[in-house]
């Protein structure tokens, strides 16, 4: 796969700090499980981690602490734990593995729902304070023109799209802030299918979006 | 430079002893090893989980049930792939995001056979660590705070900006550029 956006820095030092909503992890971890430039960058994100582990003032567990534990090691409750992290198979060769686990179809089996005409939608109900949804719009369609009040992360993961910061296609992410607004127009021939995870509301520029905005639930 | 080579033969840099340590525990299960490791680890992840905001207690019950996780775990542990302190860092996250957010985030994993073309020997690891360390206490103020905030209290970008009342663009550009001098570390410059 020929990955030409990655994650900010930022993004992945907050992924790895364990700062990032499940939302946003979620396509950190997509993005990541195919970009090698990402998984090293990650790793790096991670020693940062270990190493201010080791900078922390010690905190002097209770007396009996080591005792406690000791005597839980022969016990089941110290049992080795098994090497086995469950790798669901993905249904679908354009959904990332991470992805998978909240995806029980293919992308076009999915319950799409229409937003405006050839534009659709599937929201994964995460909660948190922003959103994650799939998007999926049809070849020439383009999205409201929009900026964001927090963090929006894109993830292409069929087709493409081209905005004022250039072209994004599958494996691609957009990393953006509320310092850019950009309207990403859907640019091959066939539906371009995203994972979006915001941090807060998106905001549109136009009057009429922001009226309808409400309803259409993006 | 005889004084620096001195000075690393009285106190030689830890990391690598930890995790030849927690490599050997995977194999022989002994249990004085342990206690060394516990030692030297529970009260780091004691402070890291108190400073997550978990009520002392709790911190204390859950450092407890981490450091008991690093038995269990110990045989997955590959010194080539991270140092011990990295490898605590990632378990005692996961533990508090699992109990203070009750949210299962995803992190990336590479399969235990897949090739990393990021491996080191663990004597490397150790030289990243000490390296590490020492660029950590030279980042600028302003970028070590926003370092602190997001690492050791698990706080968002936009939380941050709220925190110390600076905008969500600046919280981004301080933790870029504190990130781009750690990754000299790794002889890479972007």
């Amino acid at each position: 796969m020929n990955i030409r956006h990655h994650l900010d820095d930022a993004t992945l030092m907050v992924y790895a700090a364990g700062s990032l909503s499940e939302g946003m992890s979620l396509l950190v971890a997509s993005h990541i499980d195919r970009c090698a430039h990402c998984q090293q960058r990650m790793r790096q994100a991670e020693a940062v981690g270990g190493a201010l582990l080791e900078e922390l003032a010690p905190v002097a567990l209770a007396p009996d602490a080591l005792d406690q534990v000791l005597a839980l090691l022969e016990t089941n409750a110290g049992s080795p734990e098994m090497q086995t992290p469950v790798r669901v198979r993905s249904q679908d060769a354009d959904i990332p593995m991470p992805l998978a686990q909240y995806l029980n179809k293919p992308l076009d089996e999915l319950d799409w729902r229409t937003l405006v005409p050839g534009v659709r939608q599937l929201d994964l109900r995460l909660g948190g304070p922003g959103a994650t949804r799939l998007l999926r719009i049809a070849p020439g369609l383009s999205v409201p023109h929009h900026s964001h009040r927090g963090n929006e992360l894109t993830l292409i993961l069929r087709g493409s799209y081209s905005d004022e910061l250039g072209r994004f296609q599958a494996g691609d992410v957009a990393d953006l802030d509320e310092q850019i607004s950009h309207q990403p127009i859907s640019d091959s021939g066939e539906d371009c299918i995203c994972l979006i995870a915001t941090d807060a509301p998106l905001r549109f520029s136009g009057l009429m979006v922001r009226l309808v905005q409400p309803f259409i639930g993006l | 430079m005889a004084a620096v080579i001195s000075l690393f033969k009285q106190a030689p840099p830890v990391k690598e002893e930890w995790s030849a340590c927690l490599a050997g525990l995977g194999q022989s299960r002994d249990k004085s090893e342990y206690g060394r490791l516990f030692q030297h680890f529970a009260p780091r992840v004691k402070a890291y989980i108190i400073r997550m905001g978990m009520t002392p207690a709790n911190a204390e019950e859950l450092a407890q049930e981490a450091l008991l996780s690093v038995w269990r775990k110990a045989h997955m542990f590959d010194p080539a792939k991270a140092n011990a302190s990295t490898w605590i860092f990632r378990l005692a996250r996961n533990l508090c995001i699992d109990r203070l957010r009750r949210e299962k985030i995803q992190f990336y994993e590479l399969e235990a056979e897949e090739p990393d073309p990021d491996d080191h020997h663990a004597g490397e690891h150790a030289v990243l660590a000490t390296r590490m360390a020492e660029s950590i206490r030279t980042l600028p103020e302003a970028q070590a705070q926003v370092l602190y905030l997001s690492y050791y209290e698990g706080r968002s970008h936009s939380e941050i900006a709220q925190a110390i009342g600076i905008p969500l663009g600046s919280v981004k550009s301080r933790l870029r550029l504190g990130f781009e001098k750690l990754k000299q570390v790794w002889g890479e410059s972007s």
